[in-house]
């Protein structure tokens, strides 16, 4: 088992893990934590392509991850307002119930 | 070696912040998680993304997760889904990461020797981000500035208009 | 210019606008309307007046006596349409005439009309009445003239039908508007054919107009396919208008039923007025009538005219003989009307506009005093009109007797102190002298002979004798008007009385100024100024007329004398003198010469038989026509909605359910639960990683 495959292994778990958290939980900020975990396993396989792939000196890895994760604190912050916003109308974080939308 | 000891570190700090019923443990559990991989990161050789990872994840998302959960008052009923439910969620994951393993473990593509440590230095990633990738930067930048601003105006207590 | 030509509109304008104000007042504002029509009225006349000297001034100084005013109207293609009005010694003869009569009849109403529910609305037709009559008179436009003729037409049937919910009265407003109707059309069709000839309606417009040279010249020169001169064509049907107008033979059969009106109103339009104005349209178109061409050696009368003279002779002599056996006291004096129409007719188409026109004159004022008498006469005996059942009325109204004797004996045209006798008297000679016939000239005689005669009856009966009133009384006492409160005759109030005095005195007055010795009003009439002198009896065949229409008058004077006054009538029941004499005559005389009958029983019965004809053209015919069109239509529609509703509804419910199921099917996907779409997006992700590597491997 090469070092790449373990760390793709690694980011495949992680990735499932915050799948899971996704649709296996009905809190929303359970699920941002998810979706941060999601976020998390991409952000390891461009390091891991970074470091195991060719050409490692364009630094594209890198500067992916770097957009990645100012992409995702804007998300966080988005999505954590929305949150509040929801809850302060609905009085609940529960997913499941913020079904307006249905069709 | 120290690699699968932070792996482990990192898998199950995030399994903890899934599963956990109390949310404050599930977010000290992800900064568990995150703190893993930020030293998987450095065993990986980007001291500066692991430092990132530090920073941005701990630091500031962890917190406002917190502060989240703070202002959300719990209502008690967080938790699992319906079992029915539960259990196609688990049937999904448990189809997604089949996938993926079976899809790393029988590729071919990945089976050469490691290059050799590649050079990651503060001054390589700054003089990139200036010139290479000075526009992604420009426009990095306008995005957490509208993402401020649309974060703080839609969390903001609304005009009390209606009666 | 002077200011009242140029504000001759005025004379009409003010009895117009009466007439709008009374028609805006309450039913109890009599005083009000009554004041207002008279003011207006009265102010007109003040205006006439001042109309008339300007003439009689510009006559002196030797000016032209015929001033115009001419507006355009409105433009049709590429021609203005002009109406305008006039001032000529015709026309203000004929103001001051109106206005007068006008005004003492409006004063008599007050007394007439003093108890009458509908007092305001009275007045209000009078004046409308007044304003469309001096229209007629003052307009320069054949189609202003129509238009005021028509409107003088209206009023007359308001005010013949005023006591409308008398049926007889109703009937009889229709009657007269229907048979003046006639005529207008022939009246209109006329005008229409003088446009399309002249391309003018204006009477004079500085050589322009239609009564001028070059028009008649071209009109005469027009020959139609019947070998007739257009203007002939043209004259005899604006004459047809006139005779409708002025109830001549044969459109005369409404002016008698006309008596159902009011007496004042029998007064002013059916006596002085209105039915004059078809002689004045006469006058007013003399030259078209008389126009004949330049290159005709021997200047005899025209064909127009000769038309005029025998239907007026014809007129004279037939409702003279009529009005013999008439026992209504109004009757009498509407066929009387009828018969000095015809002397005016005759007049004009024997002697030329003066002629006519001072007949019209006196007429006018003598008729009025008449009829006015014969209201006060009525006013006195509670509303009786049947002359058997008066009787010895000279004594218990003395006036009213007094005034009209003098209305008699001017309508006799007794000798020399009297307006009718200067006035007939003009007629029978210029008749004498007609180049075509002698004939109108025995009849015109004939009838002032029967003129005299029925006078002479009627005065008889009414005022002579012993009352027979009481009789009927005690026959009949449901009879009494409302308001009588003696039996016995009264003489009316002062504002009824002092008219009557006025007219009295002009009926005899008037005569002055159409004497052969002094004709000041042929001269008037020509723009000339009236020389005095008494060669004019000398003139030929003045004198012997004269004398004979003297003899003629004495002789049924005497006849009248001889039949009723001779031995004083005693009962209301017993036979007409004639009729003892000779009934089957009489009974002829009494039913009109069964006229109405005739009518009754050709026109009315072909129209009426064309009528039913229509009625089931229309039932049956047109009405078949329409109903199988209208049920193809049901029958299409109820196709088509068949169609609608089974066929086209059911395929396109049938696509609206597929439609609805599918959406609701789809509608359940799109739960808005966020973890399912994420399931799904789980199961597409391991889809797709697995078609990857698959297609990657293959």
């Amino acid at each position: 088992m090469t070092p790449l495959s373990s760390c793709l292994l690694l980011s495949s778990l992680l990735f499932s893990v915050g799948f899971a958290g996704v649709l296996m939980r009905r809190n929303a900020i359970l699920i941002l934590i998810g979706i941060e975990l999601m976020l998390n396993a991409a952000n390891l396989n461009f390091i891991a392509f970074w470091r195991y792939g060719s050409a490692p000196e364009a630094l594209t890895g890198v500067m992916f991850v770097i957009f990645s994760i100012g992409v995702a604190a804007a998300e966080a912050a988005v999505g954590l307002a929305l949150i509040i916003s929801i809850y302060r109308h609905r009085k609940t974080t529960q997913i499941d119930r913020m079904n307006s939308m249905r069709g | 070696m120290l690699f699968t000891i932070f792996a482990a570190l990192t898998v199950a700090g995030a399994v903890a912040a899934i599963s956990l019923r109390n949310l404050v443990h599930s977010v000290l559990s992800l900064i568990l998680a995150f703190a893993g991989l930020a030293a998987v990161y450095l065993l990986l050789g980007a001291q500066f993304i692991g430092f990132a990872q530090i920073l941005v994840y701990v630091g500031a998302v962890a917190i406002l997760i917190v502060f989240t959960i703070l202002l959300t008052r719990n209502d008690g009923t967080f938790g699992h889904s319906s079992q029915a439910s539960w259990n196609l969620g688990a049937l999904i994951v448990i189809a997604v990461f089949g996938t993926l393993a079976w899809a790393i473990h029988s590729s071919t593509a990945l089976h050469h020797a490691p290059p050799p440590q590649p050079e990651a230095t503060m001054q390589q990633i700054g003089t990139a981000l200036m010139v290479r990738f000075a526009l992604p930067l420009e426009v990095i930048g306008l995005l957490l500035t509208a993402a401020l601003i649309g974060a703080a105006t839609i969390a903001l207590h609304e005009k009390q208009e209606r009666p | 210019m002077t200011w009242i030509v140029r504000n001759l509109w005025l004379i009409p304008a003010l009895p117009a606008l009466a007439a709008g104000l009374s028609a805006l007042a309450k039913r109890h504002q009599r005083r009000f309307s009554a004041s207002l029509a008279i003011g207006a009225m009265g102010l007109s006349f003040l205006l006439s007046l001042c109309a008339f000297s300007q003439v009689m001034l510009a006559i002196a100084h030797g000016q032209a006596s015929r001033q115009v005013v001419n507006f355009p109207w409105f433009q049709f293609g590429d021609q203005w349409l002009k109406l305008g009005w006039m001032l000529d010694p015709l026309t203000a003869i004929m103001l001051v005439m109106v206005t007068f009569v006008g005004l003492l009849i409006f004063i008599y109403s007050t007394g007439y009309m003093a108890h009458d529910d509908n007092f305001t609305r009275f007045f209000c037709f009078l004046s409308l009445f007044a304003a469309a009559m001096l229209g007629v008179v003052i307009a320069n436009s054949l189609l202003l003239l129509f238009m005021c003729w028509e409107l003088v037409g209206l009023t007359s049937y308001l005010l013949i039908g005023f006591w409308y919910h008398k049926p007889s009265a109703a009937a009889a407003a229709k009657k007269a508007f229907i048979t003046t109707r006639i005529g207008d059309l022939a009246f209109l069709v006329g005008m229409l054919w003088l446009f399309s000839q002249a391309g003018t309606l204006l009477f004079y417009d500085q050589g322009a107009g239609c009564l001028e040279h070059s028009a008649l010249t071209a009109m005469v020169a027009h020959l139609t396919s019947i070998g007739m001169a257009a203007s002939t064509g043209i004259a005899l049907l604006i004459f047809a208008g006139a005779v409708g107008k002025s109830g001549q033979v044969p459109l005369h059969v409404w002016l008698p039923d006309a008596m159902e009106g009011p007496t004042p109103v029998s007064a002013l339009i059916h006596a002085a007025t209105m039915v004059a104005a078809g002689v004045f349209l006469v006058a007013r178109v003399y030259p078209l009538m008389a126009a004949h061409s330049d290159t005709a050696s021997v200047i005899t009368a025209t064909t127009a005219l000769q038309v005029v003279t025998w239907i007026g002779a014809i007129t004279a002599v037939f409702a003279a003989l009529i009005a013999v056996a008439q026992n209504d006291i109004k009757r009498i004096l509407a066929y009387s009307t009828v018969s000095q129409l015809g002397y005016m007719m005759m007049g004009l188409g024997v002697g030329g506009v003066a002629v006519g026109m001072f007949h019209l004159i006196t007429h006018a004022f003598f008729k009025s005093l008449l009829f006015m008498g014969a209201g006060s006469v009525i006013h006195g005996c509670q509303e009786e009109q049947d002359i058997r059942r008066m009787g010895g009325l000279s004594k218990l109204m003395p006036i009213t007797f007094a005034t009209y004797a003098v209305g008699m004996l001017a309508l006799c045209g007794f000798p020399l102190f009297f307006s009718g006798f200067w006035s007939k008297d003009a007629i029978l000679h210029a008749a004498m002298g007609w180049s075509i016939s002698r004939v109108p000239f025995y009849l015109g005689s004939l009838g002032a002979l029967l003129t005299a005669f029925y006078m002479t009856r009627q005065v008889y009966y009414v005022f002579f004798g012993t009352s027979r009133l009481a009789s009927h009384n005690e026959v009949a006492p449901a009879t009494h008007a409302p308001h009588s409160t003696s039996a016995t005759p009264h003489e009316s109030p002062s504002n009824m009385t002092v008219p009557l005095v006025l007219l009295a005195t002009c009926a005899i007055l008037l005569g002055a100024i159409g004497t052969p010795a002094w004709p000041w009003f042929d001269s008037f009439l020509s723009g000339e100024s009236p020389v005095f002198a008494f060669a004019g009896f000398l003139e030929h065949g003045i004198l012997p007329v004269m004398l004979t229409s003297t003899l003629i008058v004495f002789l049924g004077l005497a006849l009248g004398w001889w039949f009723y006054g001779r031995k004083p009538i005693l009962s209301a029941d017993r036979p007409d003198a004639l009729e003892q004499l000779h009934p089957g005559i009489f009974h002829v005389l009494q039913n009109k010469f069964y006229v109405d009958e005739l009518y009754e029983h050709t026109v009315i019965r072909w129209n009426s038989a064309l009528a039913t004809f229509s009625d089931w053209l229309d039932r049956w015919v047109w009405n078949g026509v329409v109903m199988s069109v209208s049920n193809l239509v049901l029958g299409l529609s109820w196709l088509a909605r068949s169609t609608d509703t089974y066929l086209v509804n059911t395929s396109f419910d049938e696509g609206c359910h597929t439609v609805t199921t599918s959406g609701k099917l789809l509608a359940r996907l799109q739960s808005g639960r966020t973890q399912s779409y994420l399931r799904m997006v789980g199961i597409a992700f391991a889809a797709l990683v697995l078609v990857l590597i698959w297609s990657a491997r293959s």
